[in-house]
């Protein structure tokens, strides 16, 4: 689910185009709230509120009665709808292997991806230090 | 008696539209879309969302396409905004020693463990403003070096081993956690309370209360013991999934001080701190914040209270930029009656004035 949450909700929706949809109804209607993120004092203290971010959260059942979950930061209310379908095919020794293959794995990939990309470019700027010898004749 | 007095609907009808024209600027230039705000005015969206308190760039760069550029008006916004969702609960406290580091430096440490990593930085540049940037202008495709695979612990860990520093505040949990939008403030304040209004606040009051304790008021010159900035995990345990949910993850700010020591009879000396910690890139803030966290805790330490910074009632109370501004901006809606009673009351007393300044003779006169 890290993965879906980090992923574009049209890459997630197109790699799920290749996969044959189950019957499925919203459990709950996609809908946008709160959260308040924490942080803590010191960095591993005790926790204080630093300040909200926008979340959707869905629900969604397979007519075969696995019910998923979908949560991701942000007002995209069709993201948080396709990870809850995604965690509950997954549940379905039917659909497990296509979400995992189909979806999951190149999303992760995408992912990966980035952030070694990213970590490179940070790499790039760690400073070398070198001591000046002081010479003595 | 109350006498209510209407009129200017249509004055203010034509306000909006005049003000709408003007936020559009001269039609004959491209409209700036929030894409170009969010990606390229991107330390203004971060600030927004800081001091706004809700992490969302897209709405943080509406608010500000809607604000003019006026931040602080882009932060109210965003604040009232904040009202007409429901909030789900609260995220696990980030963990930020698992941050995906994209600048990390120290001032005490030149060889920390993973290195000191620059980052996208204004620091080393000469500040000459950029001809080039004016008409347009495609830069190179940034450097990559090898990824170490390193940790990036904080630099305050490293000094804990050693009991060189004091440790963090230890989490109560039978304590409830401060939420100053849920209950008004009330005083003595704990950290956690006045880190969240820390966080909230302006970063130019505080900027200036930390300069302020730097140059000698409440004497607080510390190290900055690191500054990171990058991207956290964010989890949530939803009631309806029974487990913690990941949520994607936000950009980070993180500074630790490090100040002098305390001791006493029974403790050893070790160095104290102060904390900072923001959405986005967001360094001058979070360096004021970790300098006025560490002032605030005067009482604590022992200190004599004797500046601004030091004051956390002083502090607190004045920090927030949308009250600051709305008790400020106030003065501009009509204030007619008001004045009105208070020209009647000055006339009175001028009148009492010119008065009694006339007496003295007349009655030496009588006598």
């Amino acid at each position: 689910m890290a993965v879906l949450a980090h992923s574009a909700t049209a890459d997630i929706a197109g790699h799920l185009a290749t996969v044959a949809l189950p019957v499925h109804e919203d459990l709950r209607e996609p809908e946008n709230g709160l959260v308040m993120v924490r942080g803590r004092v010191g960095g591993d203290g005790a926790p204080f509120n630093l300040g909200e971010a926008t979340v959707s959260r869905a629900a969604v059942r397979l007519s075969t009665g696995e019910v998923g979950f979908g949560y991701t930061l942000g007002r995209d209310r069709e993201k948080a709808r396709l990870i809850a379908l995604c965690d509950a095919m997954v549940q379905s020794e039917k659909f497990v292997g296509a979400i995992e293959g189909q979806v999951v794995a190149p999303l992760r990939a995408a992912m990966i991806e980035g952030r070694n990309r990213k970590a490179a470019e940070a790499a790039a700027t760690r400073v070398d230090f070198y001591t000046l010898v002081r010479g003595e004749g | 008696m109350y006498v209510a007095v209407k009129g200017g609907e249509r004055a203010i009808e034509n306000a909006h539209r005049l003000l709408a024209h003007e936020r559009r600027g001269d039609r004959d230039v491209p409209e700036v879309s929030l894409a170009q705000i969010s990606e390229q005015l991107s330390l203004g969206v971060d600030r927004v969302m800081t001091e706004g308190s809700l992490y969302d760039r897209e709405l943080a760069a509406l608010a500000i396409k809607q604000a003019r550029g006026d931040l602080i008006e882009a932060i109210f916004l965003v604040r009232a905004f904040r009202a007409t969702l429901p909030r789900f609960g609260a995220t696990e406290p980030v963990d930020t020693g698992a941050m995906q580091v994209r600048r990390r430096i120290s001032s005490t440490f030149k060889d920390i463990p993973g290195g000191q990593i620059l980052g996208p930085t204004f620091d080393y540049t000469h500040r000459l403003l950029d001809p080039q940037l004016a008409d347009g202008f495609a830069p190179d495709t940034p450097a990559t070096g090898e990824v170490s695979t390193g940790a990036t612990p904080r630099v305050t860990d490293i000094l804990g081993r050693d009991g060189l520093i004091e440790p963090s505040p230890v989490a109560d949990a039978s304590a409830p956690i401060g939420d100053l939008t849920r209950e008004p403030l009330s005083f003595p304040a704990d950290r956690d309370l006045r880190l969240q209004n820390l966080a909230r606040a302006d970063e130019g009051f505080l900027l200036a209360l930390g300069y302020s304790s730097q140059r000698g008021y409440g004497r607080n010159h510390p190290f900055a013991g690191e500054i990171r900035f990058g991207e956290v995990e964010v989890e949530f345990v939803a009631e309806d999934a029974g487990f913690a949910v990941p949520l994607g993850s936000i950009a980070l700010t993180e500074c630790q001080m490090v100040n002098q020591f305390k001791g006493s009879a029974t403790e050893a000396p070790c160095f104290t701190r102060g904390y900072g910690l923001a959405f986005g890139q967001s360094e001058r803030k979070t360096m004021s914040m970790a300098l006025v966290d560490r002032s605030l805790r005067a009482r604590e330490l022992g200190e004599e209270v004797v500046a601004p910074a030091q004051d956390e009632e002083f502090v607190m109370s004045h920090s927030d930029n949308v009250q600051a501004t709305g008790f400020v901006e106030h003065l501009k809606l009509p204030h007619y009656v008001d004045f009105q009673s208070e020209l009647g009351l000055l006339r009175k007393l001028r009148k009492e004035f010119v008065e009694a300044n006339e007496t003295p003779p007349m009655r030496e006169a009588a006598e």
